[in-house]
């Protein structure tokens, strides 16, 4: 026998998460579609919200969250989709690894985007909104947002894709799930761009912290089940 | 030895009951051809060897591992051609089977990823996005990815479809050189012909349960096709005919 039967979980969480890079550096697909969907909104709030200056800056944490929400779930879909329709899906969980690290790898994949994503709106945001909003703060907000927004998204992405109707159905599972995440980082994002005392914004870290780690570990658990069929 | 073992295997899919206290065994070195109609439920039964999909009820044995909680040992041990390819469209060949093999843990991945990519006919396209590929290209590459890390078991579901005459071919020898090599195949296939060249015993599955088996030694000329017939009954043996030779 030449395979070892011993792959580790951290070698296979890296192995899908370098196929997921490696994929999407070729087809640039899921990133396009949501920077361009993520330009777009931006594009949208800006002429919509004909706002004062004052107004915009404290207005960006919401439009911020919502963009990475969107776009989030574009990504989301697109990831999950790719594994499906070729029966992709099928050929990881035939593979000899803890299905936890096949969901490890796509959520690690997932963030990976979505920090691009972010990574290149945020700029964009002061240039429209007037706002600088590249702030240690505000980029532990968006590293600790995110995390709990893919870690529920792959999972209820996993689920959504065996659905016929996937494109609706992720949207209406994942949202109310991920509300707690998406108020604690625009609350937090908030208060760092109003330049409000730590003692103010902790709370709503704590928050997002909390989230993450039971939600991830939610996911952990219950990946491999929800994959059945 | 009994390499796979299945005990009253019942799946349903909602009200519809595909299996029905499905028993079969496998010995070490066997090549099993399933034969069936359309919709008999093969594929199911092949998913659920391999791990995809869950009996309702019943007990699956894979190399002495019990599929309900061992179910990594025995996956460690399996090859699977299915009715999809599983390859990534935006990985090249080479990175398919190279993801895989890390998946697998293979140790002297890039020789053996040659040797499958050679054996396969695939090498002059190793670089070539999979995305690119001819519909039998792809089933070349799937069979690669399936004997890849030399799994004791191969369950191939159709694996001639979409092959060419010399892919046929290359899948037959290569079929052949598992089985000599003591490995063992559960193929399923509509072409008796070429099921009745390979296979070293016939099971029919339809109703839900495997209706009748035969050794090839038992089998003589063109005994598959009668002995097929007969085990499909009146009903169905009719389509026969038309399903060996469309
Ligand atoms: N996911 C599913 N949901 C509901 N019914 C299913 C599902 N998968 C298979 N079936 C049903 O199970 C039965 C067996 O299907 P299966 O694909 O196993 O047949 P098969 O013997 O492989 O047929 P074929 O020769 O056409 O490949 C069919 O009646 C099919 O409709
Ligand atoms: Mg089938």
């Amino acid at each position: 026998m030449k395979a070892t039967g011993a792959v580790s979980f951290w070698q296979a969480t890296l192995a899908v998460l370098w196929k997921d890079l490696a994929a999407e550096w070729r087809s640039r697909e899921l990133l396009s579609a949501m920077l361009v969907f993520a330009l777009l909104v931006i594009f949208i709030f800006n002429f919509a919200l004909e706002l004062q200056t004052q107004l915009r800056a404290s207005l960006s944490a919401g439009v911020l969250w919502v963009t990475l929400t969107f776009a989030g779930t574009l990504g989301l879909n697109r990831s999950l989709a790719v594994e499906k329709d070729r029966g992709c899906l099928d050929g990881l969980l035939l593979a000899p690894v803890d299905r936890a690290a096949i969901y490890a790898g796509k959520a690690l994949a997932n963030w990976v985007f979505m920090l691009i994503v972010a990574a290149i709106m945020l700029p964009l945001f002061g240039l429209f909104y007037n706002a600088s909003l590249i702030l240690p703060g505000v980029v532990l907000v968006v590293l600790l947002g995110s995390e709990g927004y893919v870690a529920v998204g792959t999972l209820l992405a996993s689920m959504a894709v065996q659905a016929r109707t996937r494109d609706i159905l992720l949207p209406i599972l994942l949202f109310p799930v991920v509300i707690p995440v998406v108020v604690a980082a625009v609350k937090a994002t908030g208060g760092y761009l109003q330049t409000l005392p730590l003692e103010e914004i902790r709370p709503w870290l704590n928050l997002l912290g909390v989230y993450d780690v039971i939600f991830t570990s939610v996911a952990f658990m219950v990946f491999d089940s929800i994959l059945e069929e | 030895m009994v390499l796979i073992e299945v005990r009253h295997l019942t799946k349903r899919y909602g009200p519809k009951v595909v299996l029905r206290g499905l028993d079969l065994r496998v010995e070490e070195g066997e090549f099993v051809a399933l034969l069936g109609p359309n919709g008999a439920g093969k594929t199911t039964l092949l998913r659920i060897l391999a791990s995809l999909s869950k009996p309702t009820l019943g007990e699956v044995w894979i190399a002495g591992y019990r599929l309900r909680d061992q179910a990594a040992w025995v996956r460690q041990r399996l090859g699977v051609v299915s009715h999809q390819p599983l390859l990534y469209g935006d990985l090249s060949a080479e990175e398919n089977l190279r993801f895989y093999a890390r998946l697998y843990g293979l140790r002297n991945a890039e020789t053996r990823i040659r040797e499958v990519l050679t054996l396969v006919g695939l090498w002059a396209r190793r670089r070539d996005l999979v995305r690119t590929f001819s519909r039998g290209m792809q089933q070349r590459l799937a069979i690669g990815r399936a004997i890849l890390h030399d799994p004791e078991v191969l369950l191939l579901d159709e694996p001639h479809t979409g092959l060419d005459q010399e892919a046929c071919d290359m899948l037959d020898h290569l079929l052949r050189q598992v089985a000599t090599r003591g490995r063992t195949v559960v193929m399923t296939s509509h072409d008796l012909a070429r099921a009745a060249d390979l296979a070293s015993r016939f099971d029919v599955l339809s109703g839900g349960c495997i209706q009748a088996s035969a050794r090839r030694e038992d089998l003589a000329g063109d005994a598959l096709l009668t002995f097929y017939r007969q085990a499909l009954g009146p009903q169905n043996a009719a389509s026969v005919s038309k399903e060996v030779f469309p």
